[in-house]
């Protein structure tokens, strides 16, 4: 690092505390006096998602639509992966990466993939796990995968330690944050049992013209330094209606992943948790988890 | 009033070569700090060596230690104001002042981890009450501040007049000081404790521990700043006091390692997975064909500084001679300093919650901006001394001046 660039950004770091950089005076004052995000009408919800937009747009020529809307009646999303299909190839983590616009310099990444020899022991603290490997192909002899991301429990850990209620439980049973609200003090990542949740060290970069236009205010739109993030189901893509899968689940090559409605019984997650033998991970944990793993073989 | 205030300035700006020296250091620690934050504030957290993996770490690691230091006061009013215990009650102000200072810090170490310190406003908007317990800290934290901050003003103000304080008016200011104390370090010691995530920290004794070693380091730390205090001011401060806190902090040693061995004991003799944070500090630990053990050898340097500086404290005759004694204050600060700081925060996060081992060890800006932090409350203690000293020689008074007689120290 030089010297002069390091008192440089030093310099711009005082500016930047006291006001955002890059952004006209009004925009400036509505983005520090933003509301909480559960406590705006539709209207001001409207008007934020717009400013937003405009924000993105300025800085990037890119126009993107910021929706904000609500939990579908009836539904309760639930989660089913199947160990014995899953082949470690990490598709799911780059689709979830393209997708929900996560930072590609520093690398952010909702799905981990954890890789485990066979007869070692995995389930509990998985201490044995190795999310590095690199081989040339999947799956590797010897070995078996479980990949991880946002379990979207219904006793969440980091929603009880939240000290600002920046994230909580949606109706639908995903686990969100807004951004704007979150003050990243990273609480919730020392009680999150299963590294779900990820923090942006850096200003966090995407290119714009790899952006996903198609967002959602609790989800995918532009992020910024010093927030809390994490998987939400895909939120944008599973609260249409008609409804789409998840990216990952979409990406799947072997079909290892499934998605539905908790609250249909003739849903696929439902048959799944109906006729496998299903087990949620650190169950001893209480935190009820609505991801469900299962062998089907 | 305002004569007042421009005597205080005077006093402040008067000093010999070391005062000078001393402030230049300070000065120069904070510009430094001061600029190393606002280019963490620039670049965002990741000029610091924390990562999902380890999402705390040396700042918070500060912050801990430093709500122990806090609690130093307590160890000073109860034998003053309970017990009336007289070489004590001559010195308890200094206690109160060093709680002010170490809450200060408390706070500015907490935001300075914080990724938007700016909106920190949030949390007054919409406390997660009870739920919280970071909600609770801070509660906790600013009211204990306000307690000292009053009692140190009002004895002050009181000084200032020529008069004695009140213990009507004390009283309800030392009852409120007491269990706040406690508070300060149970609450901050359930901010760990109640998460059953990370196994290291989801342990009982943690509490009880915070506690004992609080009580070490604290008045260790007060016995080393006393004594340089009464060599470079005319501050007063007896020799039994300095020897009672001394004999007290046996005590809490003793406490503390009892509670360190139970903990110790009962994750080696049982061996489960939850081991493996113990393992790291002591051993380290392997994976993947790397040995991971950054922490080490700070981990057996704590607990030797630790059991010497409790041999010491026990042994009478090594107590109650100066340089022994010191050097034991010194020992007990860098034991706790380790065991309560990097050594309780870093470990909880080691393995993470998916098994993977992070060697964390702070980045240059994070050492920068916290040496910042430590003279800025370095500075605080001094300036409160600065103030101090002369109310109570009579030199710095409210009394208009044809009024003025100089009245007794104490």
């Amino acid at each position: 690092m030089k010297r002069r660039e390091f008192i440089k950004s030093a310099a711009i770091g005082l500016g930047g505390l006291l006001m955002p950089v890059d952004k006209s005076d009004a925009s400036l004052w509505e983005t520090f006096f933003q509301k909480y995000f559960r406590e705006m009408t539709p209207e001001e919800k409207k008007k934020v998602s717009q400013r937003l937009e405009k924000e993105y747009k300025d800085k990037t020529g890119v126009q993107i639509n910021i929706k904000t809307n609500e939990a579908l009646p009836g539904v309760k999303f639930g989660y089913g992966l199947d160990l014995s299909r899953c082949i470690g190839c990490r598709r799911c983590v780059y689709a979830c990466v393209t997708e929900n616009n996560l930072s590609r310099n520093p690398q952010i990444q909702y799905i981990t993939v954890l890789e485990f020899k066979n007869g070692e022991k995995w389930v509990n603290d998985l201490e044995e796990s190795n999310k590095y490997y690199e081989h040339d192909t999947v799956p590797e002899p010897g070995h078996f995968y479980m990949p991880v991301q946002c379990q979207q429990c219904d006793n969440p850990p980091c929603v009880k330690v939240c000290p600002t209620k920046a994230t909580w439980k949606e109706p639908d049973g995903i686990v969100v944050v807004d951004y704007n609200w979150c003050i990243g003090c990273r609480y919730c990542m020392a009680a999150c049992p299963y590294g779900a949740r990820k923090f942006n060290w850096g200003e966090p970069q995407v290119p714009p013209e790899q952006f996903n236009s198609n967002t959602h205010y609790l989800g995918n739109r532009p992020k910024f330094k010093g927030h809390v993030e994490k998987c939400t189901f895909c939120i944008q893509r599973t609260r249409e209606n008609p409804g789409r899968y998840p990216a990952c689940v979409e990406i799947c090559p072997v079909g290892a992943r499934k998605f539905g409605n908790l609250l249909d019984p003739e849903s696929e997650i439902s048959l799944c948790i109906e006729t496998k033998r299903v087990f949620r991970l650190k169950e001893e944990l209480n935190t009820h988890p609505s991801f469900f793993y299962f062998f089907s073989l | 009033m305002i004569e007042f205030t421009k005597d205080l300035l005077r006093h402040l700006m008067k000093g010999n070569k070391l005062y000078y020296a001393w402030l230049s250091v300070l000065g120069l620690f904070i510009a430094m700090g001061a600029i190393a934050y606002f280019w963490q504030a620039d670049k965002g957290l990741i000029v610091t060596n924390m990562r999902d993996q380890v999402s705390w770490g040396f700042y918070i690691s500060n912050f801990t230690f430093f709500v122990g230091v806090a609690a130093a006061a307590v160890m000073l009013v109860i034998p003053s104001y309970i017990y009336n215990f007289k070489p004590i009650k001559e010195i308890v102000l200094f206690g109160e002042m060093m709680a002010v200072m170490a809450v200060v810090m408390c706070i500015l170490f907490v935001v300075a981890d914080m990724g938007k310190p700016l909106y920190a406003w949030h949390l007054m908007l919409h406390p997660n009450f009870p739920s919280s317990l970071l909600v609770w800290d801070v509660i906790v934290l600013n009211g204990y501040l306000l307690i000292n901050l009053s009692a140190v003003l009002y004895v002050l103000y009181r000084a200032a007049q020529g008069k004695e304080y009140k213990m009507s008016v004390m009283w309800p200011i030392v009852f409120m000081s007491i269990p706040w104390a406690f508070s300060i370090h149970t609450v901050t010691a359930f901010l760990y404790n109640g998460l059953s995530a990370r196994p290291f920290w989801n342990a009982s004794i943690v509490a009880p521990r915070f506690i004992a070693s609080a009580l070490c380091s604290g008045p260790a730390l007060m016995i080393l700043v006393f004594q340089i205090a009464r060599k470079v001011s005319e501050v007063d401060v007896s020799n039994e006091a300095i020897q009672k806190i001394a004999e007290l902090i046996a005590y809490m040693m003793g406490l503390n390692l009892f509670l360190y061995a139970a903990e110790i004991f009962k994750e080696f003799y049982s061996q489960s997975v939850h081991m493996a944070p113990m393992d790291y500090l002591f051993f380290g630990l392997e994976k993947g064909g790397v040995h991971h053990n950054v922490l080490v050898p700070f981990t057996w340097v704590a607990l030797c500084c630790n059991v010497t500086a409790f041999i010491i404290f026990l042994m009478p005759g090594m107590r109650h001679r100066f340089t022994t004694m010191n050097i034991a204050c010194v020992l007990v600060l860098i034991g706790v300093y380790i065991e309560k700081g990097m050594g309780l925060i870093v470990p909880g996060f080691i393995p993470d919650t998916l098994g993977e081992i992070y060697d964390y060890l702070p980045s240059a800006t994070e050492l920068l901006v916290s040496a910042g932090i430590w003279s800025v409350g370095a500075l605080i203690y001094t300036i409160l001394l600065k103030t101090a000293i002369p109310i109570y020689k009579g030199e710095l008074s409210l009394i208009p001046k044809g009024q003025r007689r100089k009245i007794p120290v104490h």
